[in-house]
């Protein structure tokens, strides 16, 4: 009897370990949610640092983990989707090494200082990650930062010979599937049954981050002749995106094209104000006396000469005032004055007249980058204090996105979206209007399950450390509108995720 | 024959379950395979619990009853806007109970009895979908209490005595969504406070109304654990001035709730007896848990609970089939002391079903071996707790949840 008993609560014991409770649907569940008319059993993303997962101006391993295509991936799970592979950094310090010697620098944290206030720094360490240790097998996110539209067609742009001379990504050099292999190529020799394209930002990105200080190519079809700085011809884009489009489709997979969003609607170019000077009266005063031969001789002299336009003589105007002040800066699209100030009946000193040359003040929809904030006011010589960047010192053109220089982004970019959006319609290929959903992030922002995501530099959410690159939360919500894109066009229910339960920037002190 | 019975009672196995909250209605195999009713019967030293002043009524001088329960309890989530989904790997809980009785006189009996009304243990995957709420949850409290029963004359007696409650609780959670270390890893606390001890006090009455039909009552009195020397330990903290968590130690307070029972017993063709219980189990007083930290950098952390008083209607069946061999049948209907949007998934408690079953087996004169089984159903329900907060937005964590619990259970009853 007792030994009944005891066999009995034995098997018993083992029975309730087994009788889980069961949902009436369980959501891993084939057939729950669907697929729809998409096949995502093999998915490849391409693109560049957006696509790789790249934030707080580095690549590491828990930003790749939360790329978008990686949380897409997840979901994808839920719909047949099958492993998805990452060329996972070694570490989460972010720089690269090339032959031991450091060649991109770590990532940002958010640190606090002596003072207790909190600002982004360079993470410091020694990073591990040595890009001539190649990785083997191949990846699913094709994502590489820093590649422009023309570069993954690029034959040897994984060579790691190049990287030293530019000619090759250091990130594509540890995975690219030989010296010759193009991105593109690479990822469709993976027959992917699902892709999705994320490219052409840096096309226009780099010249924006750099204020302008490249060349608009638009009209040059030759790409090997670029800058990096440069904004790429929209031809030129049109043409190696289509062929990206047709080697990815080539074995009838479906897929996702992201088109371009704006750059001001980055923290990038809208965190530093542009009427970042505090002066008193006094000073304005003394300052506006310095200009006024300038703003009341000069100015007019150059327009009676037919030298300038009105226009830009009214654009070239120096004004300051007690409260808040507009810096001077540089602009290279200005009329070069250098030599003719130095001529008659003007007869300025060398120094002076350079500084006058291009000079003018920064204006309200002018956009300063990010990394202005470090210099505008600050005195460089600490001789004379009376040197002050802005106010005296103008703030060189690489510090301000022009008015103009915005102009030629946006006609680029304009092209671009509109080769994109045609190219979708055209492929039956779903497509996410990115451009769109930034601009409501950066325009009020998205609500979400515990807060508003916007485009706030550090506080927003959205946006990681280098003012560029989203956060995590800021790639789950990337992912989630691709997402509802793919369900949209493919008749799928994907799931999508709760962009709170994604991290925003990381806090830490060296 | 025996084999026979033993497999009549286990097909008839009726469903059980523990009740809400982190209340545990496992005080004996006797009284669980009768849906846990008791507090009319008189047949063992399970009374110390059920109802003392049933003590000074049980025919033998002296009784001793002990057992376990195999609490095998599981926690299914999923929420069908994103996928996510878990299920609990609780470690199987082993509630004890030991009951003693001693006839002194004919009018005054002696009793001792330890058991285990409260308790949880809950084991979710660390970094679940919910795991800014509960990681891992384990609550133990050990009631001690010694008993005394007399009777007035054979249709009244009156029972009770003070309660000594030992207990611990291990909690541990991430701190919120999102914060992590450089690495990756869930910044998250371990709470942890054992050796917690108070006083509280039972009282009973025992109305024989006839010999077969019987009336009792029991209050159970209210006892607050409050933890005043437990820890709290931070892990995958950032190193930042913007992250203060060190480790601490910490205040709360966790209630075992008042619970007053009512019910009869009534034996009917010579060998069956039915029962009903009704409890009230005064849940109102677990309004929220708070957890005080002793470093003023660390905010105290609020938890809403905002339970309500519920109820559970018990009935339960015993047939003394042979010498040998007692049957006994139960169901009860358990609500939920859990008030809508305050659902958290350390207690995830819906309305349930439960069915018990059990026997005792007579080997000999002194000497029982009691078993029960209890399964408890509980529906699969939608549910949210709304009132987790980030910078100060309220955040519900939704979801779908369905649990079960099996519970087998083997006791031995010594009498002379």
């Amino acid at each position: 009897m007792k030994n009944i008993l005891k066999y009995t609560f034995a098997v018993l014991a083992v029975g309730f370990v087994s009788c889980e409770p069961e949902f009436d649907s369980p959501v891993t569940d084939d057939g729950f949610y669907s697929s729809g008319t998409a096949n995502l059993s093999k998915y490849v993303s391409v693109g560049n640092s957006l696509t790789a997962g790249y934030a707080d101006g580095a690549l590491y391993i828990t930003g790749q983990k939360n790329s978008y295509p990686n949380i897409m991936a997840e979901q994808f799970a839920f719909v047949g989707g099958g492993e998805f592979n990452q060329p996972l950094m070694n570490d989460n310090m972010g720089g690269l090494l090339l032959g031991g010697t450091q060649i991109t620098e770590n990532r940002f944290v958010l640190a606090v200082d002596a003072n207790g206030n909190p600002g982004p720094v360079r993470l410091e360490g020694t990073p591990t990650t040595d890009i001539s240790n190649k990785l083997s097998g191949s990846f699913n996110n094709m994502g590489v930062p820093g590649a422009k539209s023309f570069h993954l067609v690029a034959p040897g742009y994984g060579n790691v010979a190049g990287v030293p001379t530019g000619s090759a990504n250091p990130y594509f050099a540890r995975f690219a599937s030989s010296e010759n292999a193009t991105v593109v190529g690479d990822a469709a020799a993976q027959n992917p049954t699902f892709f999705s394209l994320w490219i052409g930002n840096n096309d226009i990105l780099s010249y924006a981050t750099s204020g302008g200080a490249g060349v608009d190519q638009t009209g040059n079809f030759d790409p090997s002749t670029y800058g990096g700085n440069d904004i790429t011809d929209p031809n030129v884009f049109a043409s190696v995106y289509s062929q990206q489009v047709d080697a990815l489709t080539a074995s009838g997979a479906k897929g996702v094209l992201v088109n371009i969003p704006e750059v001001t609607s980055i923290p990038y170019f809208t965190t530093v104000p542009t009427n970042a000077i505090p002066l008193d009266a006094a000073t304005a005063a003394q300052l506006n006396a310095q200009f006024a031969a300038y703003n009341t001789q000069i100015l007019p002299g150059l327009t009676a000469m037919g030298v300038i336009t009105p226009e830009e003589a009214a654009l070239r105007m120096i004004n300051f005032s007690a409260g808040q002040n507009f810096p001077i800066m540089t602009d290279d699209d200005l009329t070069d004055l250098t030599t003719i100030l130095q001529g008659a009946p003007f007869s300025l000193p060398p120094q002076l007249a350079a500084l006058l040359g291009q000079l003018r003040q920064v204006k309200s929809d002018d956009l300063i980058v990010l990394t202005a904030s470090s210099v505008l006011g600050t005195t460089p010589d600490p001789n004379n204090p009376q040197g002050v960047i802005g106010v005296s010192i103008p703030l060189t053109d690489q510090y301000v996105l022009a008015v103009s220089e915005q102009a030629r982004i946006t006609a680029a970019s304009t092209a671009y979206n509109a080769t994109i959006q045609a190219l979708a319609g055209a492929k039956g290929l779903a497509f996410v209007d990115a451009k769109a959903a930034l601009a409501r992030v950066a325009n009020g922002g998205v609500v979400y399950d515990g807060g508003v995501l916007t485009s706030q530099f550090v506080t927003g959410g959205a946006f990681s450390l280098d003012g560029v690159h989203p956060t995590p939360r800021g790639y789950a919500y990337t992912a989630n509108l691709i997402i509802q894109a793919i369900n949209d066009t493919y008749d799928a229910t994907i799931p999508t995720v709760h962009i709170g339960n994604y991290a925003t920037i990381t806090v830490t002190n060296n | 024959m025996k084999k026979v019975l033993l497999l009549a009672v286990f097909a008839l196995a009726s469903a059980v379950t523990y009740a809400g909250g982190y209340r545990v209605s496992l005080q004996g195999n006797k009284a669980l395979a009768m849906g846990h009713t008791g507090v009319a019967v008189i047949n063992s030293s399970e009374s110390v619990f059920f109802n003392p002043a049933a003590l000074v009524y049980l025919e033998d001088k002296f009784s001793i009853s002990a057992g376990v329960h195999g609490v095998f309890s599981n926690i299914a989530y999923q929420d069908s806007e994103t996928g996510a989904n878990a299920r609990t790997d609780s470690p199987v809980g082993t509630p004890l109970y030991l009951y003693a009785s001693y006839q002194a006189t004919d009018w005054l009996a002696f009793g001792l009895g330890v058991y285990t009304p409260y308790g949880s243990s809950v084991e979710y995957e660390d970094d679940w979908a919910g795991s800014h709420l509960v990681n891992n949850i384990d609550l133990q409290a050990i009631y001690i209490q010694p008993t005394v029963s007399f009777k007035i004359n054979d249709k009244l007696s009156f029972g009770g005595g003070p309660i000594y409650v030992t207990g611990s609780v291990n909690f541990n959670r991430n701190l919120n969504r999102t914060l992590t270390d450089l690495d990756g890893n869930r910044a998250n606390v371990t709470i942890d406070a054992s050796g917690v001890s108070s006083w509280g006090w039972v009282a009973s009455t025992m109305v024989n109304l006839t010999d077969d039909l019987h009336i009792g009552a029991t209050y159970r009195s209210e006892i607050i654990l409050d933890a005043e020397d437990g820890t709290a330990e931070f892990e995958n903290i950032p190193n930042s001035p913007l992250t203060p968590f060190e480790n601490t130690s910490i205040k709360a307070s966790l209630p075992m709730p008042a619970e007053m029972t009512v019910g009869m017993s009534y034996d009917f063709c010579e060998s069956w007896t039915f029962a009903f219980d009704y409890n009230r189990t005064f849940w109102d007083v677990y309004n929220s848990l708070d957890i005080d930290f002793a470093n003023e950098a660390i905010p105290d952390s609020k938890n809403a609970r905002n339970y309500k008083n519920s109820s559970i209607y018990r009935f339960g069946m015993q047939y003394d089939a042979t010498k040998m061999f007692t049957l006994r049948a139960g169901y009860y209907f358990d609500e939920s002391p859990v008030r809508e949007g305050y659902f958290a998934p350390e207690t995830p408690r819906n309305d349930s079903n439960n069915f018990t079953a059990g026997l005792t087996v007579n080997l000999g004169e002194h000497l029982q071996i009691d078993a029960s089984f209890l399964y408890s159903h509980f529906k699969e329900v939608d549910a949210s707790y709304n009132y987790y907060f980030e910078n100060g937005v309220a955040v519900p964590f939704k979801g779908t949840y369905k649990t079960n619990a099996f519970v087998p259970g083997l006791g031995l009853t010594y009498k002379l």
